[in-house]
């Protein structure tokens, strides 16, 4: 085990290195998650409108996603060294993970096609959006406080 | 080891070696992880189900727009100041791990402690958060007759608004927003706590020269994973229910 351990430790040399590396990291994560914030309040004053433009908030919230992947793609590779291992054992670890796509894929799918069994009576009748007798445009719950 | 070094077949697993250059106890701690990350993505996935399965869901700019010490309108901000702080405490514990590296006890202890305070600091966010959800209370309209509901896993009181003799008034909205919430954020609080407590066990165990005696600072090594798996989480957590 302690052959293992100092084959990991790293010399004076790369220490400064190191220590940039995990700082590095540090700023690439605090700036991705600035910029997922900014776009989180871009939403919400995109939301404001009377008719909020949807396709561009769905676009907005895929970035969000896409910056997040990128997080946690450095939280694993330079925060937990898994770029620093062997490649055989990172694929032990890769490949399961890959089954987080079918599961996303197919459950939100599921959702979904629940969601318009239930609007349609299972495709017996159009899907008639209800608006709760309330005047448009809405206000947002909440909105007063 | 002569005679496993003849036969090339068996030269990486015959023993004798580390096919993945990791410990037995390294390996089986990202083993654990990869397990508890598909326990957290379950939960995700079913939250995401369930609100694709719904026409409306809550607007998580209107729930989560409260700030300590002020009423201000201000989505996204605490949520974000507890985001910063498990960021910080995931770079305190890598650099714990660094000094471990160098066989730095000092260093060891002193990152270790900022990484618990931003653990503790965590935990008291999120305790601040959940207290005031479920005891600040908002006018609902139930079957015509105005309640006063905080947000619980049986209430919700951020439904759609409609019109009641004249005035907006907020409807109850889909009762799983409060168990997804609650159960996911807790579920993550806990993963918190018991880091906490593990990084604390270590801060003793550094003190009183345990891992100076042992030659390497490991445990640390091993700790600092769950660390950042519990920063990992959190990132995915916080994209769930406070951006999208």
């Amino acid at each position: 085990m302690s052959a293992i351990t100092t084959a990991h430790a790293i010399d004076t040399h790369h220490d400064d290195a190191q220590v940039k590396r995990i700082w590095k990291a540090f700023w690439v994560l605090l700036i991705l998650t600035i910029i997922e914030l900014a776009l989180g309040l871009t939403i919400y004053n995109l939301d404001k409108a009377a008719t909020p433009n949807e396709t561009l908030i769905l676009g907005i919230k895929g970035v969000i996603c896409i910056l997040t992947l990128a997080k946690a793609f450095y939280i694993i590779s330079i925060f937990m060294h898994l770029g620093d291992e062997v490649r055989n054992f990172v694929l032990t670890l890769g490949i399961p993970a890959t089954l987080f796509i079918w599961f996303i894929f197919v459950f939100i799918f599921d959702g979904n096609s629940f969601r318009n069994l239930r609007n349609t009576d299972a495709g017996s009748r159009p899907y008639i959006e209800q608006v709760q007798q309330q005047p448009a445009p809405a206000m947002k719950a909440g909105e007063k406080n | 080891m002569e005679t496993a070094l003849a036969q090339p077949k068996s030269k990486m697993w015959g023993g004798g070696k580390s096919p993945f250059n990791v410990s037995y106890g390294k390996l089986m701690m990202w083993y654990f992880l990869m397990s508890d990350s598909f326990t957290f993505g379950a939960f995700l996935i079913s939250y995401g189900s369930i609100r694709f399965s719904l026409n409306r869901w809550v607007d998580h700019n209107y729930v989560f727009n409260k700030f300590p010490f002020t009423d201000a309108n201000l989505p996204l901000a605490f949520v974000s100041l507890m985001t910063f702080i498990l960021i910080f405490s995931s770079v305190t514990m890598v650099l714990a791990v660094h000094e471990g590296h160098k066989m730095n006890q000092k260093g060891v202890e002193k990152w270790l402690v900022w990484t618990i305070l931003g653990g503790l600091a965590f935990l008291s966010c999120q305790a601040f958060e959940w207290t005031h959800l479920i005891t600040h209370q908002h006018e609902v309209l139930v079957d015509g007759v105005l309640q006063h509901w905080g947000t619980t896993t049986s209430h919700n009181p951020w439904g759609p608004d409609v019109m009641y003799h004249g005035r907006m008034v907020a409807t109850p909205g889909p009762v799983a927003f409060g168990g997804y919430f609650f159960g996911i954020t807790g579920f993550h609080g806990f993963h918190v706590f018991t880091g906490v407590v593990i990084n604390t066990i270590m801060l003793i165990k550094t003190k009183m020269g345990d891992f100076q005696k042992r030659g390497h600072y490991e445990m640390i090594e091993k700790a600092g994973l769950y660390w950042h798996f519990v920063d990992l989480v959190w990132v995915f957590v916080f994209l769930c229910f406070y951006l999208i």
